[in-house]
């Protein structure tokens, strides 16, 4: 297998984009990351997105954005794995270089959520249908219930949750091209309104409309293209019974812990080596369980993370130094590959005020569903 | 919710049929064709009890569209006797009141319906046992 | 000689005091409550309907049968909200039940008499040896228009009798119907809402018909109202069946505990059958007793009937329906009374 490296990348804002539709999204992101590379061309494409048949009604998404990218022609693959999407594109991505298949491989995400679906149903599907969705469940009460069980079995408390927002949001306020530049206070968190007990609205993550962009290519090229290439050293992805009630334990991610542990093994790091990190908070209880599951945090000792600074800018291993889901915003399918370009500007030494001094080794874990399917990818500054 | 679709899952919903694995015995509800414990393609067919404990729960207070005049609702994981969970609502109670370790009955109720004009959809749901 | 080898209710458990009803109209509680001899009456949650009630009720006729469910070779459902206009109730009922596909289905109408007349026919069906078991369910959801007198009463429950040969619970000595073409309730397809004649209702409707067909009852069997233990009278109040039962030369003490319409409501085809259920939960072997249910159209179905040996030994096999009335009960204000029975228009 060849050494892979991520040498371009571009986004938009996320946010309610109601000027750009589903294609312009993609176009934007695609067009910034060719134009950081100085690329005008690609040999293949893996664009993740969730659900633009739902949202907007658009399946056979692979050809249109080629098409709207002016380059028709070129393969082009979509990747759904709902929110782990953007994740498993950029794997796939990894893969077709890595094989020698693909040189320069464009790996995007996008996500266009605010047309006037319904999105607390759209969102659903992402939950077994038949034994979930069914009975009326919601992804926040999908979360909802792993919190309890998580607030059940250790001692953490709702302040706990909170905390990870406002962490947050004091890391996204610093991100002009987070959804919410703007910081929240404990209070504010634990007096919004209550969504599916016990989170509250300001423990979820916003809809989103966004599209991220990364190119790829084999690290003995990357000097085309940049003078500060990011090696992708680990890819790991696993997957997880679908249903919450088919798991053993409602509180514990097996998927992140084994995509983590795939990823580490295949890079040759532990946890400890780990300096920044983009994890999936698409609600407070998520970063959490995941931080537990990557091994950043102890079981149990995921809860006070947010609270005692651990995972804050200036702590031992900030997490989320971009605002996360909650703050930078979940354009579901986008989401993946907007974590890998946080960890990438990082190991770059550009991500301004956010920056973590000296980071070498980063990680990004996209999560699918309640926890079904869970993508980890270690990056390394050349 | 296309008809086809809906009566395939009725001896499940209606009769809470499960199925046993006969090679490690684990139990699955709805019954599947391949155990996921052992990956065994034998089944025994069973009927679960029709009462339960809560395993985790929420209240949802946002709902889906097809549930908005029911919010806020209770909604649980519950485990049978038989070692089976399955997710159901939880109602005839206060939803706030429903908590881990509460013991439930299963009651035949009207799930869903689609509009006036759609099927009506049954299954099981949840209320406080005694 | 067939009879009842099983019976069950089931009511939800959600309640709107009358008072309550009468404040939401500008009417004077005491005077409505004293009027119709009500107190309360029970509400079907949103997610409750007749077919969910004729389960509930059937589940606990079988327990008490305690037979295969297999065996039951027809299945019928008599209300006046049957969920579907196209569609029976009964056959939902029986997949449910275990009972299909082996049975023979129908769903029956007849305004408030649905239930008695599904018995009458499952009795028959029994007795000519055509079916080994025959189930019938009375149950309703019904609704009563806003501001109308009959929204005090209209209320939602069910019961359901398994008839056979065997092990009688009860035996049925006579049954009489008497039928007539009277136009003093009715609802047109298409309508939300019933209508009704108003004091029409009364004699010409609910006593001509409960007097008629119990006193042609007692006249063919040659019993007096004395003989009997037990009377239950079709309830769509609380004063026309203590009016009718005092006609007819029954005490209150026989008429008290069938009189479950002041805290219950008029279940409309689950109303006597719900009485007649609250008194087999305490009849004594060979204790008689007269049912007469009243459907408006309008008809009512009289039945004699007499409590066995086996009776008190199967009774606490599944909740009677004092048990189930003495459940945990949430009371609704008027706003949320209006939700759960869909009459608030939403934008749909």
């Amino acid at each position: 297998m060849r050494e892979v490296a991520v040498v371009g990348a571009g986004m938009t804002r996320f946010g309610e984009l109601w000027q750009s539709s589903l294609r312009d999204l993609f176009v934007e992101a695609a067009l910034e990351a060719l134009t950081s590379a100085g690329a005008d061309h690609v040999d293949d494409i893996y664009v993740g997105n969730m659900s633009g048949g739902q949202f907007v009604g658009q399946e056979h998404l692979g050809p249109l954005f080629a098409d709207h990218l002016g380059m028709a022609g070129v393969p082009v693959t979509r990747v759904e794995s709902a929110c782990a999407s953007g994740g498993v594109a950029l794997r796939a991505g990894f893969m077709a270089v890595a094989s020698g298949m693909s040189d320069l491989v464009l790996a995007a995400g996008v996500e266009k959520m605010t047309d006037g679906a319904d999105v607390t149903n759209v969102l659903a599907t992402a939950a077994d249908q038949e034994t979930e969705a069914y009975h009326g469940i919601t992804f926040p009460g999908l979360y909802a219930m792993i919190a309890r069980a998580y607030l059940d079995t250790h001692a953490a408390t709702e302040e706990d949750l909170a905390w990870v927002a406002v962490k947050n949001h004091r890391h996204g306020a610093l991100n002009p091209k987070a959804q919410f530049q703007r910081e929240v206070t404990l209070e504010q968190v634990m007096t919004s309104t209550m969504v599916a007990d016990p989170l509250r609205l300001l423990h979820c993550s916003p809809v989103s409309d966004g599209a991220a962009a990364v190119l790829l290519c084999p690290l003995d090229q990357a000097k085309q293209y940049t003078d500060r290439p990011v090696k992708i050293l680990g890819s790991g992805l696993a997957s997880a019974p679908m249903a919450l009630a088919a798991r053993e334990d409602p509180a514990f991610l097996d998927a992140v812990a084994k995509s983590a542990d795939r990823a580490y093994r295949m890079a040759g790091v532990k946890a400890d080596d780990i300096r920044v990190a983009e994890v999936h908070d698409c609600f407070s209880i998520a970063e959490i369980c995941c931080i537990e599951a990557i091994g950043v945090a102890c079981r149990g000792e995921g809860a006070q993370a947010a609270r005692v600074g651990l995972t804050a800018l200036g702590g031992r291993i900030p997490v989320n130094t971009s605002g996360g889901l909650k703050s930078k915003g979940h354009p579901v399918g986008a989401t993946g590959i907007a974590q890998a370009i946080e960890i990438y500007e990082q190991l770059r030494g550009e991500a301004g005020e956010r920056q973590v001094e000296g980071a070498r080794l980063g990680l990004t874990q996209n999560m699918g569903g309640s926890g079904a399917s869970s993508v980890v990818h270690i990056f390394q500054g050349v | 919710m296309p008809s086809p679709r809906y009566w395939r899952e009725v001896p499940n919903r209606y009769r809470l049929e499960a199925g046993r694995c006969a090679a490690c015995g684990k139990v699955t509800f709805p019954a599947r064709r391949v155990c996921p414990e052992c990956r065994g393609t034998e089944t025994e067919p069973m009927a679960l009890s029709r009462t339960a404990k809560v395993v985790t729960s929420t209240v949802i207070r946002v709902p889906p569209d097809d549930f908005l005049m029911e919010a806020p609702y209770a909604m649980a994981v519950v485990e049978t006797p038989e070692g089976a969970r399955l997710m159901t609502q939880v109602v005839d109670c206060d939803p706030e009141a429903v908590l881990p370790g509460m013991n439930v009955a299963l009651e035949f109720r009207l799930i869903r319906k689609e509009g006036h004009g759609g099927i009506r959809c049954y299954g099981h749901k949840a209320v406080p046992a005694g | 000689m067939a009879g009842i080898v099983g019976y069950g209710a089931y009511i939800p458990r959600n309640r709107i005091k009358t008072e309550d009803i009468a404040r939401q109209w500008g009417k004077d509680p005491k005077t409505i409550e004293k009027g119709l001899l009500l107190k309360e009456k029970s509400v079907p949650g949103l997610d409750e309907d007749t077919i969910t009630i004729s389960v509930a009720a059937g589940r606990a006729a079988l327990d008490r049968a305690g037979i295969d469910p297999a065996r039951v070779g027809a299945v019928y459902v008599g209300s006046e909200s049957h969920p579907y206009a196209v569609k029976p109730s009964g056959t939902i009922v029986s997949e449910v039940l275990g009972i299909a596909p082996d049975v023979h289905v129908a769903d029956f109408e007849f305004a408030c008499k649905a239930g008695t007349e599904a018995m009458f026919v499952a009795l028959g069906l029994v007795e000519s040896g055509r079916v080994e078991y025959a189930l019938a369910i009375g149950a309703d959801t019904s609704q009563g228009a806003p501001n109308d007198a009959l929204e005090f009463s209209a209320s939602a429950g069910g019961a359901a009798f398994l008839f056979g040969k065997d092990d009688l619970l009860v035996d049925v000595l006579e049954t009489y119907s008497y039928t007539s073409d009277t136009p003093d309730f009715w609802r047109r397809e298409g309508e939300f809402y019933p209508r009704h004649g108003g004091r029409f209702t009364g004699e010409p409707a609910y006593f001509k018909h409960v007097l008629a067909a119990s006193r042609e009852i007692l006249r063919k069997t040659g019993l007096k109202a004395s003989d009997f233990r037990f009377a239950v009278f079709h309830m769509p109040n609380g004063k026309f069946p203590l009016a009718a039962g005092k006609e007819l030369g029954f005490t209150r003490a026989q008429l008290e505990v069938g009189w479950v319409v002041p805290t219950m409501g008029n279940t409309y085809s689950g109303s006597s059958p719900t009485g007649l259920a609250a008194i087999l939960d305490v009849a004594e072997p060979d204790d008689l007793i007269l049912i007469t249910s009243f459907g408006s159209g309008a008809g009512s179905d009289s039945f004699v009937l007499k409590a066995t040996e086996l009776l008190p030994n199967r009774r606490d096999l599944a909740p009677t329906v004092h048990e189930i009335m003495d459940r945990p009960k949430r009371y609704l204000t008027y706003g949320q009374y209006a939700k759960y029975r869909e009459k608030i228009i939403l934008n749909t």
